[in-house]
């Protein structure tokens, strides 16, 4: 038995949902495949910041483009999925770092993103319980956070309402040279294979340059007011962090339920699911040094996830070239609940031979060095998963 | 804070209690940790009217050298031999050479339509709240569920005055009778359900019966039995409700002991598959208070390097299994205890999530991801095992913390110093 597609999606995460929404708004014959929950990896590890980030040029149109696509569907998005424009604090805790919020501020104002600098008194009443003697913060406005298992289901049943035929739970044996085998014998036979799998994408094709980034989250109970905007240290100037080594950094978000997500942690190499103690204490040690009143919050959740990193930070969007059947979509590391959009737009645009709003060019699957601004921010892509 | 034992005993319920002060006998350093205030566990709770065993294992421990940690709650383990746990708010770290886990188990609640209502309450925790001061004197109550501890309670109901309205079994006569059959060989059980059924005797025993709804306009004034095809309602004060018991198993995961069946795998000396871990009482298979005693004094004695000594009591646990054995089989829940819920019940209470909600989901963890369902402050210790019964879902993996703790505690933490041993 085989089925005729113009795209098959293979995995049910965010970034697969929104592909495969943008394919059947396109009018492409699409299907997807999951294999467990919907959002249920990386998606549902993830702390759901939609988040305009700065690292490279490249990684500064997907965020800004993407976080545009989130605006414009905010209003239509259903409770559940948590929409709050609750904007980001990028949060300096000396004056070095506040020459960071104005560089910052300055690269963000080219592409129109309107920020604010907020001084110290000005945090202070913007984040009472921040340690006082923070220097100031970058304040972005248009960054939001939502509730991505239920973001990504949500995108999955516009997809399926435009057409889109779902297959779940079924795993993939092989997809190649246009053809998806599934588990029981089911074949699929599409144009265009869209690998949206994030850092398991590696089973399919074991050559793609990602690596699994371990990263914890701790959720409290429910503290009301605590917070107030999504928190990120800029705090990368003194603790150096690498791209190699393990790393936390200070990430504080406000869900609509009053409770508390607490960020972030990065490991190359842990590939088990477990907590790391280590690397949590390390983690929670440092979310106290700026927010003290976190240390009386109940923790009532600790979970780990696995990011899919690439080399150069940047997501793996574009056709693959030893099987051109097959169309990246993955390697989104910290980004992928934000770039989902982003994401869907340019593989709908590129498989149904539109042109992209944004160039394709820095995210193809083989591509020449990128250049990265002065700074990276490694709080921030959050910790998520 | 950080304090070294021989033997660490986690729980002070029955099984805790044998332990800790058959370990102490042998001269080991004990400490007994425990959540509550006083030792007892659920089923010992409480000072007053409490039965002879209960009063000379609490004297025991009360002369003993045990140390007993209580309002301290185990909430990690972040290495072997070592224990995370809080008291009043300040993070405490147990070192161990040997851990005996005796953390019991909990009152399966099935969720039916005005199970929410105040005044709807578990059989325990109705029982419990009496035993604590709540008066009953001339209150209607229906004591309904599964299992012995049914009768036990509206016995002890009925003494303080109660009047029970109905007892309502969900096993069907044929299987009770067959169990009350199986306890000729343990008379002493026997004449204890035969004294509660005494004590109660003016209430009416349903079986193959239980609630299929409860009304009331701020609390619970009447409640719609089913038993076969006839529903007919009674007023009442107060319903005892408790599907028998599911075991608290979350730190047995944690410590990554084999679980067989839903219960810890132990063998006859109760070492778990974990090297210095042993468990006792309900989480290795629902037995009572006579088989946690036993199971407790045999983990102590074998925790504390007496192994010989523990071996002499073998035989007595294992005339017991017999009873663990016949009252897995009669308890077992009728299938059709999955209908009363209708759409809008809600099965977790911590996150009001309904049954028809959850009904759209495929796992357990589907549904925790996009309903939120378990995962509230009770981590779906609630919800969870009736998500089990009602759709047949496998629980997750465990995490820490097991209960919840404060963020300065999680980040008290001894870090392990050989890190790739929890990696492995």
């Amino acid at each position: 038995m085989s089925e005729t597609w113009d795209v098959v999606v293979l995995g049910a995460g965010i970034v697969g949902a929104a592909c495969a929404r943008a394919c059947s708004l396109r009018g492409l014959r699409t299907a997807v495949v999951e294999s467990g929950a919907i959002g249920g990896g990386a998606t549902a590890a993830g702390m759901g910041h939609i988040v305009v980030m700065d690292d490279s040029e490249p990684q500064l149109a997907l965020t800004r483009y993407s976080q545009q696509l989130w605006m414009a569907l905010s209003d239509r998005l259903p409770p559940q999925a948590e929409f709050e424009s609750c904007g980001t604090l990028w949060v300096a805790a000396d004056e070095e770092e506040m020459q960071e919020v104005r560089r910052k501020q300055r690269v963000y104002a080219s592409l129109g993103v309107a920020t604010e600098i907020l001084d110290s008194r000005a945090l202070r009443e913007a984040e009472p319980h921040l340690r006082p003697e923070m220097a100031g913060a970058l304040l972005v406005s248009s960054d939001a956070v939502l509730y991505p298992p239920c973001a990504a289901a949500w995108l999955l049943e516009e997809a399926i309402h435009f057409g889109a035929k779902l297959y779940a739970p079924r795993t993939v044996v092989s997809a190649s040279a246009g053809h998806v085998r599934l588990d029981g014998g089911t074949e699929l036979t599409a144009e265009h294979i869209v690998v949206a799998c994030g850092a398991d994408s590696v089973r399919l094709i074991p050559e793609l340059p990602l690596r699994k980034r371990k990263g914890h989250l701790v959720i409290t109970d429910r503290y009301p007011g605590l917070v107030r905007h999504q928190l990120v240290e800029l705090g990368y100037l003194k603790s150096a962090h690498s791209l190699t080594t393990d790393s936390v950094a200070f990430n504080a978000q406000p869900r609509r339920t009053g409770q508390i997500l607490i960020g972030s942690s990065r490991q190359y190499g842990a590939e088990h699911t477990a907590v790391d103690h280590a690397i949590l204490k390390a983690m929670l040690a440092r979310a106290q040094l700026y927010l003290p009143a976190l240390g009386a919050c109940s923790a009532i959740r600790v979970w780990t996830g696995f990011r899919a990193a690439t080399p150069d930070k940047l997501p793996l969007i574009g056709p693959w070239p030893a099987d051109e059947t097959l169309f990246l979509a993955t390697g989104h590391e910290g980004l992928g609940i934000t770039t989902s959009l982003g994401t869907g737009r340019l593989v709908a645009d590129a498989l149904s031979g539109a042109a992209t709003e944004i160039p394709l060019e820095p995210y193809l699957p083989v591509r020449g060095p990128i250049e990265h601004s002065s700074s990276t921010h490694p709080a921030a892509g959050g910790l998520h998963a | 804070m950080k304090k070294a034992f021989d033997v660490v005993v986690a729980g002070a319920g029955p099984a805790g209690i044998a332990a800790a002060v058959t370990a102490a006998a042998q001269h080991r350093r004990v400490a007994l940790v425990d959540d509550n205030q006083r030792p007892g566990g659920q089923i010992w709770r409480s000072g007053a009217s409490l039965p002879r065993p209960a009063r000379v294992w609490l004297s025991r421990l009360e002369a003993s050298a045990v140390e007993h940690l209580s309002g301290t709650r185990i909430f990690d383990h972040p290495a072997p031999g070592v224990l995370c746990a809080e008291w009043n708010e300040t993070a405490m770290e147990l070192h161990y050479e040997k851990l005996v886990f005796a953390t019991g188990a909990r009152e399966l609640f099935l969720p039916f339509p005005g199970w929410t209502l105040p005044n709807v309450m578990g059989a325990g925790g109705l029982d419990a709240m009496v035993r604590g001061g709540l008066p009953v004197a001339g209150k209607r109550v229906v004591v309904a569920g599964t299992g012995p501890l049914l009768l036990a309670v509206a016995a002890h109901l009925a003494a303080r005055g109660a009047k029970i309205v109905a007892i309502c079994e969900q096993a069907p006569f044929a299987r009770l009778a067959k169990f009350a059959a199986q306890m000729s060989r343990y008379p002493g059980k026997l004449l204890q359900g035969l004294a509660y059924r005494l004590a109660a005797r003016h209430s009416r025993l349903y079986c193959g019966c239980w609630p299929i709804s409860a009304s009331g306009s701020t609390a619970l004034e009447s409640l719609t039995l089913r038993q076969g095809n006839r529903t007919w309602s009674v007023a009442c004060d107060y319903l005892a409700c408790g599907f028998h018991l599911v075991p608290n198993l979350e730190l047995a995961e944690l410590l990554g002991c084999r679980i067989q069946d839903g219960f810890v795998a132990v063998d006859d000396l109760q070492q778990t598959s974990v090297a210095n871990v042993y468990c006792a009482g309900e989480p290795t298979g629902i037995g009572g208070v006579e088989m946690a005693l036993v199971e407790g004094q045999i983990a102590g004695l074998a925790a504390s390097g007496s192994a010989e000594a523990a071996r002499k009591l073998i035989p007595q646990r294992r005339r017991m299994l017999g009873f663990v054995d016949a009252l897995r089989r009669t308890c077992a829940l009728n299938p059709e205890l999955r209908r009363p819920a209708a759409d809008t019940t809600l099965v977790c209470r911590c996150e009001d999530v309904p049954f028809g909600t959850l009904r759209e989901h495929t796992s357990w963890r589907d549904a925790k991801l996009h309903t939120r369902c378990g995962m509230g402050p009770c981590q779906g210790r609630i919800c969870g095992a009736a998500a089990e019964f009602l759709f047949g879902w496998g629980p997750d993996a465990v995490r820490p913390p097991i209960f919840p703790a404060l963020v300065s505690s999680l980040a008290a933490e001894s870090t392990n110093p050989n890190k790739s041993m929890e990696d492995a």
